[in-house]
């Protein structure tokens, strides 16, 4: 901790990562009480990830994400309120309802359309990172990618350009272990799936403890600060986990209890890094709590207007198959 | 009027629009490497004198550099990895980050390489941002057989007509494949533009090949997509076919003429959208249709026309439907046996002369 942030930004960090866990928290209990459509990939656990990569991205640095996108999305600049009207089908949700939960996105903060194809995002954010270039514009992308994803033909394809190419990419593979149910130990025979497959392609890389955001942070400023220099894209190898299952009805079973337990409790990167910034004296554990209950209610909120939000019209059904302006 | 090949107007049409719009660019592998071809079909030879591409350079020292693979940036015709899920995937970034690139395939039998981006990606973002984001760019696919064998002869086009998204176009004539190719560079969508071998007209001589040069004007024109041409008139039979397929239907049809049928000609050029308008105003003077593709028969995009015609235009028709098509195979190798799968002039004359009785 030798580089401990400021307090204004330690605490802005926090808060975001507070604010993905409740979001995801509320997103599950609005599943269980079936009155959300579709399905779900949640990021519980994962938010130190999302939190630390992004947290110093401009506006106008663009992001590439996942079947898992919620944590991204709303660390890069998506509204829990704009979040929540997408997963409820609204119109006012950040894809106009047509997106869903695998696909939000919005191209005002930089956060490309979600990806639903494990490695579909690697080579469109290889050809983002590329138009930078020839736009001599010294933004970045960053593009997370799980585990899985490493052992698609995609990831191989753009890592080899990536690297011939010094694109401004950072690829941030988020290993939570498990490509859905199979552990990566089967798939995969390196340890660190991304980081260590990265000197192939000539692209340098990082294994991270995932969920520290702190050190997670370290890691992406300097990747971030390569990238923009022209330096070339890095590979950043997260140590993670999801709490909850692959997706809405998976309860887990191939995963042994004592792995979750020292994950879940252990490892929490929300309840660890609020222990370290009260450490910190970066807030009182008084205020701190009022914070709290302030990102709760936000939610809350969002989740009525989302409840009570318009649906979309059906003549949108038939809009933007073709760009219409 | 210049008078110039297809793969020439194709070449002139990219070159002018990079000159007029710095966010063109061109992808794709051996797109323009010195000594090499330009592309599989040389219709990007040569845009790397002008725009850059990465390339090896001799020095005058003796021994070779490599320029344009770290500042890639700095030039308009990307050379590329033999990867085509890189380079669709990198099309459907670039153009949602501005850009608009052009890529070449070099044989249209790639594109099953890069379903995933052409499909679930590109023709899906617009969608599913509800128009946040579009994706503008161009895929170039050379299409037909010609003796290369099974991986390297189909044509494609029906595949895609059947995604939504995407537009999908089959020029056939020099004034065309400039007009349209300069078109499905301005377009805001993703168009694949399926282009014949044996049209092409280049310095790679090919078996079969037709000589397909034409007049192309000097100034700048584009042509909008959904209009057929008619290209020859007729009033017994109306015959829809695309690219290499019409020419043959004109050859049969000269041949026909003299046993007193006569045959309207429609070149559909783009298949999505579809000018359906122009067929249904042919069949109101014909009453008999048939359709020729080089694609294989069952689900080719002559099936979708029959059916458009079924639903809205069946009581102009004096008699059934009738498809010439590349029977249900892979494409053989054997010239003598492709020759027989793909439809011929004779083929075309035989089934036009069994309508013209009914």
């Amino acid at each position: 901790m030798s580089n401990f942030p400021s307090n204004e930004k330690a605490l802005g960090m926090y808060k975001k990562m507070y604010q993905i866990r409740k979001y995801e928290e509320s997103i599950y209990y609005l599943f269980l009480e079936g009155i959300m459509p579709g399905t779900i990939h949640q990021s519980t656990g994962e938010e130190a990830s999302a939190v630390g990569m992004l947290y110093d991205l401009r506006k106008d640095d663009w992001m590439a994400s996942t079947h898992r996108p919620a944590g991204h999305d709303i660390a890069k600049g998506i509204s829990v309120k704009a979040m929540m009207c997408e997963m409820f089908g609204k119109a006012e949700g950040c894809c106009g309802g047509k997106g869903g939960a695998m696909h939000t996105g919005d191209i005002s903060v930089g956060v490309i359309p979600a990806n639903a194809i494990v490695g579909g995002n690697l080579p469109i954010a290889a050809g983002v990172g590329l138009a930078f270039k020839m736009q001599k514009k010294d933004n970045v992308v960053v593009c997370f990618f799980g585990d899985g994803a490493s052992n698609e033909g995609s990831y191989h394809e753009t890592m080899n350009a990536a690297g011939i190419w010094k694109l401004p990419v950072v690829y941030v593979c988020e290993n939570n272990m498990y490509s859905a149910n199979t552990s990566i130990s089967l798939t995969c025979c390196q340890k660190n799936v991304a980081a260590d497959r990265a000197a192939v392609y000539g692209i340098p890389s990082e294994v991270v403890d995932g969920n520290d955001v702190l050190a997670v942070n370290e890691a992406a400023a300097r990747a971030i600060a390569r990238a923009r220099a022209g330096e070339g894209p890095t590979i950043i190898e997260v140590k993670t986990y999801r709490h909850g299952g692959h997706s809405r009805n998976d309860a887990c079973g191939y995963r042994p209890k004592d792995e979750e337990k020292l994950w879940i409790q252990g490892r929490d990167p929300v309840k660890n890094f609020r222990k370290v910034i009260l450490e910190h004296n970066v807030i009182s554990e008084e205020e701190l709590e009022k914070v709290e209950a302030g990102i709760e209610q936000e939610i809350e909120e969002a989740v009525e207007y989302a409840k009570n939000a318009l649906l979309p019209s059906y003549e949108s059904a038939l809009k933007n198959v073709y760009w219409e302006g | 009027m210049a008078i110039m090949s297809i793969a020439d107007a194709y070449k002139s049409a990219i070159r002018e629009e990079m000159r007029r719009d710095p966010s063109v660019y061109c992808i794709g592998e051996d797109e323009d490497i010195p000594g090499g071809m330009g592309g599989a079909f040389t219709v990007t030879k040569g845009l790397g004198d002008e725009f850059g591409a990465n390339v090896r350079v001799a020095l005058e020292s003796g021994g070779f550099a490599f320029k344009g693979t770290e500042n890639i940036g700095d030039d308009r015709v990307i050379n590329t990895p033999i990867s085509e899920i890189l380079i669709s995937g990198v099309c459907v970034g670039s153009a949602m980050a501005g850009m608009r690139p052009v890529a070449d395939l070099q044989y249209g039998d790639f594109l099953f390489c890069m379903m995933d981006q052409l499909v679930n990606q590109a023709a899906k973002m617009c969608y599913m941002s509800d128009g946040k984001v579009h994706v503008p760019m161009v895929m170039r696919a050379p299409c037909g057989a010609t003796n290369r064998g099974a991986q390297h002869a189909q044509s494609l086009e029906s595949y895609f007509i059947h995604v939504p998204g995407l537009k999908v176009i089959c020029p056939s004539t020099p004034y065309d494949a400039k007009g349209m190719m300069k078109q499905a560079i301005r377009d805001e969508n993703p168009v694949l533009v399926f282009e014949h071998k044996l049209l092409y007209g280049g310095k790679r001589k090919e078996a079969g090949q037709l000589s397909a040069t034409g007049e192309v004007p000097e100034e700048d024109y584009t042509i909008p997509f959904g209009q057929a041409a008619i290209r020859r008139e007729g009033k017994d039979i109306t015959i829809v076919a695309n690219m290499l397929m019409w020419y043959k239907a004109m050859q049969a049809a000269e041949e026909l003429e003299k046993e007193n049928i006569s045959c309207e000609i429609i070149d559909p050029r783009t298949l999505v959208p579809f000018d359906y308008d122009t067929v249904t105003k042919s069949l109101k003077k014909t009453g008999k249709l048939m359709i020729v593709h080089e694609d294989t028969y069952t689900g080719g995009w002559g099936a979708q026309l029959a059916s458009w015609v079924a639903e809205n235009a069946i009581t102009l028709l004096d008699a059934p439907v009738v498809r010439v098509a590349t029977p249900d195979t892979p494409i053989p190798f054997c010239p003598t046996l492709e020759s027989y799968v793909i439809p011929s002039q004779q083929r075309i004359a035989e089934a036009a002369r069994k309508l013209a009785k009914l």
